[in-house]
């Protein structure tokens, strides 16, 4: 089973990428599971239909210590296992010791066991890696493999960046590793060279160039993946490429992060190349 | 005997600093080297002493942390407020009765010392916030119980996910009506030392509490003991002393307190402060609020206490209190003098360490004296400067991170309250008699030249100390009393007295001279090695070689 982790600056897209992705790998026969990690809940929501999913939290709320796999997990597109983490309201609270707490819970409840027969299992984390919660699931064999969703805007390299930075002190102590940068497309000028160079200087890769295309949003408002929606729409093959490169991927790095003046000279040289 | 062989040797004071600090790094050593302190006259005053700064990490300190300084040593000892300790139960372990501050039920039987209340935090509460379960615990004990007040505690982790307990206790006063709900954000990592939750407990006392009962407390000479915590019954001694001279005490600051004795602290005539460290503050706030001048006094020891009651009573000016202090000090110095003629033939001569609080490593050396025994050397967990050097180094005390992180209340004369006790020619006609107001001249100067002052003591330098110094007893608290009697040396308690007490007023006086006997001159310190470990071994050879 491969552990997927994606992160990226908030807003960039990440769950949205996310399900697309795993709609794509559901496609080619993969079995995944996806844990948001988000007290938001909402990382599932395309995958089963609707935010129908009870998170973790909640349920070990509830229940006390009394929870089975069954009431946290829940089956959506293609037979993908969905699970919410979930957390407290803004505000109140520690939402990184949740995600601490409910991906011990899932481990042992059996979740990852073999008998599972998963292929994927992927990590939808909040943000930036704000504390040591949010960085649990590249922490200590969790998951092994980290995409960073960023596009050519200063403040979305800026944060992967810094999850470089977080990725590169795990990775000395563990067998995390940077997969690759996804380019969720905002239409930035010079966005595919620029998030090439600087994969590049990140020493990884750009593993795909999403382009920016509205029935991504009008799938989202039928709580449906673009594949699942409209599968044969142009999208809809932009989000199985990306799938099959990383199904294929075995590019696997220990980052190195960007000084920020090598980051906003980066930014110059490509904003100003027009 | 192993004592006759240890007289032997004896270092200088130089020598044994110099031996301390050779253990360490070059930079811990130079940090602790200004935290050790040779006692030398000098020509302008007292040498300085670094102290109240961060214990370097990877040693063992002797201090607590922030929220056992506002619970355990300031609230603790209220009687009739309940303490509720917002956190993980561990934390609780010191929201019970751990340091042996006494108290009576009093006419009312209000007492809820001997309960323990806490939220017993779990790992969901750290995640979803525990405002809600804060907010029941507060009605299940006003359900219980009905006290007139319910203090929260902030632990570590409260601190740490954001609780708003101050606003959870607003809103919980205003539902309950008639208690005084109010909290302390006390986390235990605040400050350096347990100094800053004195601090945090006594700035909210005042807030919420001091001069919230008008009702006219009657009394013809009274007065506030501040900073006595009624250990081992300090507190019940000094309560008599003070009632056979006819003094009346309004409020205990916080030995066997009740909710209206602070509320009606502001009506005295005078404050008299014991423990200057933990609550000075609150004797200068009293002052500029409400018009209470401050003495100094000290109870602990028998000279010091009838000199403390002859301040007090040359403070109200009043012949027949002052006659009938004289009249106490007589009845009661008999007493003292039998006994101390029994124990100090066998206490003369011997030395003593003192290494605890912000006041009594201070305070017990003059019951040291009286048994004619020398303090070599002595030291505060969580003191300031100020009370090594004295209060004239106070405008001097750099400010730091540290402190600003500690709230200080800005205070001004109550509108209606304040009242002038005296005015400033009667309190500059009574300095010019001799009685100091505001004074605290610190621990430095009551001690003999070439003795060590030490600060932050720890686990390594209180051994080191031992093995190379030798004293006849060695006073600190729990954490280092078992490792300095494997050393051979008998060690007291100063912060719970162990089980004894009292040891203050002039019955406590003679309960520490005969403990301090019993302590110093028993034989079982002889026996603390094992006899194979005393005398060379057997030599034995086989009878066939």
């Amino acid at each position: 089973m491969r552990k997927v982790a994606i992160y990226g600056k908030g807003g960039i897209g990440k769950s949205t990428t996310t399900q697309n992705t795993v709609a794509g790998l559901v496609e080619m026969g993969r079995k995944v599971m996806v844990v948001g990690c988000d007290p938001k809940a909402d990382s599932t929501r395309l995958l089963l239909g609707g935010l129908a999913q009870k998170s973790v939290l909640d349920t070990l709320r509830e229940e006390g210590e009394d929870v089975e796999l069954e009431d946290i997990r829940k089956k959506g597109y293609g037979g993908t296992w969905c699970v919410e983490s979930g957390g407290p309201e803004p505000g109140v609270g520690c939402a990184g010791r949740g995600i601490i707490t409910s991906i011990n819970m899932l481990e042992s409840l059996g979740a990852y066991e073999e008998s599972e027969e998963l292929d994927y299992a992927f990590y939808d984390v909040l943000g930036d890696v704000v504390c040591g919660g949010f960085a649990m699931p590249i922490r200590d064999g969790k998951a092994q493999e980290i995409y960073i969703v960023c596009s050519g805007e200063m403040m979305a390299m800026y944060a992967a960046n810094n999850i470089s930075k977080g990725i590169t002190k795990f990775a000395q102590s563990g067998d995390v590793r940077l997969g690759g940068l996804i380019c969720n497309s905002r239409k930035v000028d010079n966005e595919k060279e620029m998030i090439e160079k600087f994969a590049e200087r990140l020493g990884t890769q750009m593993i795909y160039f999403v382009p920016r295309d509205n029935d991504v949003q009008r799938a989202e408002i039928n709580r449906q993946t673009v594949i699942e929606w409209k599968p044969d729409a142009p999208q809809a093959n932009e989000y199985r490429g990306l799938a099959k490169a990383i199904d294929e991927n075995d590019n696997f790095v220990i980052p190195t992060p960007l000084e920020i003046e090598e980051l906003e000279e980066l930014l110059m040289e490509f904003g100003l190349m027009n | 005997m192993a004592t006759a062989e240890k007289k032997m040797v004896r270092l200088d004071p130089t020598d044994v600093k110099a031996e301390l600090l050779k253990k360490y790094p070059p930079k811990v050593a130079r940090k602790r080297a200004k935290q050790i302190l040779i006692n030398e006259a000098l020509e302008n005053g007292t040498p300085e002493i670094t102290a109240n700064v961060r214990t370097i990490p990877g040693i063992i300190t002797m201090r607590g942390c922030t929220y056992a300084g506002c619970k355990g040593v300031i609230m603790g000892p209220t009687r009739d407020i309940v303490n509720l300790v917002h956190g993980p139960i561990g934390c609780s372990f010191y929201a019970w009765l751990t340091r042996r501050n006494q108290t009576d039920a009093g006419e009312d039987g209000e007492n809820y010392m001997n309960y323990c209340f806490s939220t017993d935090m779990q790992d969901s509460d750290i995640i979803f916030g525990g405002e809600k379960k804060l907010a029941k615990a507060i009605q299940e004990i006003y359900d219980l119980m009905h006290p007139k007040s319910i203090t929260v505690f902030a632990t570590c982790p409260v601190g740490l996910i954001g609780d708003d307990i101050h606003t959870v206790a607003k809103n919980m006063k205003e539902k309950l009506g008639d208690c005084n709900v109010f909290a302390f954000s006390c986390e235990g990592y605040k400050g350096v030392s347990q100094s800053a939750g004195h601090h945090i407990a006594n700035n909210q006392i005042f807030r919420h509490l001091i001069g919230e009962n008008d009702e006219p407390r009657e009394g013809k000479y009274r007065i506030n003991l501040l900073g006595e915590y009624n250990i081992g019954g300090d507190g019940f001694e000094i309560d008599r002393i003070f009632k056979k001279c006819g003094i009346t005490c309004l409020a205990t600051f916080s030995g066997n307190s009740t909710y209206d004795q602070f509320a009606t602290a502001h009506q005295a005539d005078l404050n008299a402060v014991m423990c200057h460290r933990s609550i000075n503050y609150v004797a200068d706030m009293l002052e500029t609020k409400f018009g209470i001048p401050w003495i100094k006094v000290n109870f602990i020891g028998a000279h010091a206490t009838a000199k403390s009651l002859r301040k007090i009573a040359a403070y109200f000016e009043d012949q027949e209190l002052i006659d009938r202090v004289e009249e106490v000090i007589r009845e009661e110095m008999p007493e003292v003098e039998k006994a101390l003629a029994d124990v100090r033939p066998r206490t003369e001569g011997k030395t003593a360490m003192l290494f605890v609080g912000g006041s009594r490593a201070h305070h017990y050396q003059e019951l040291f004296r009286e048994l004619g025994m020398k303090t070599i050397s002595a030291g505060y967990e969580f003191a300031h400067r100020d009370d090594y050097e004295g209060r004239h180094v106070l405008p001097t005390l750099k400010v730091d991170a540290d402190s600003r992180n500690i709230e200080e209340i800005e205070v001004e004369p109550d509108e209606k309250r304040f009242r002038p006790r005296k005015s400033e020619e009667e309190l500059k006609a009574l300095e010019a008699e001799g009685l100091k107001f505001k004074e605290y001249r610190g621990l430095i100067p009551e001690m003999e030249e070439n003795t060590l002052v030490i600060d932050d003591l720890n686990q390594y330098e209180a051994e080191k100390l031992v093995e190379l110094m030798q004293p006849d007893i060695f006073c600190a608290g729990i954490k280092e009393k078992f490792s300095i009697q494997k050393l051979g040396v008998p060690m007291k308690q100063l912060h719970s007295y162990d089980s004894g007490g009292p040891y203050a007023g002039f019955k406590g006086a003679v309960n520490f001279y005969h403990e301090i006997d019993r302590l110093v001159n028993s034989r079982v310190w002889g026996y603390m090695k094992a006899p194979w470990q005393e005398n060379p071994q057997l030599s034995a050879a086989y009878v066939w070689e």
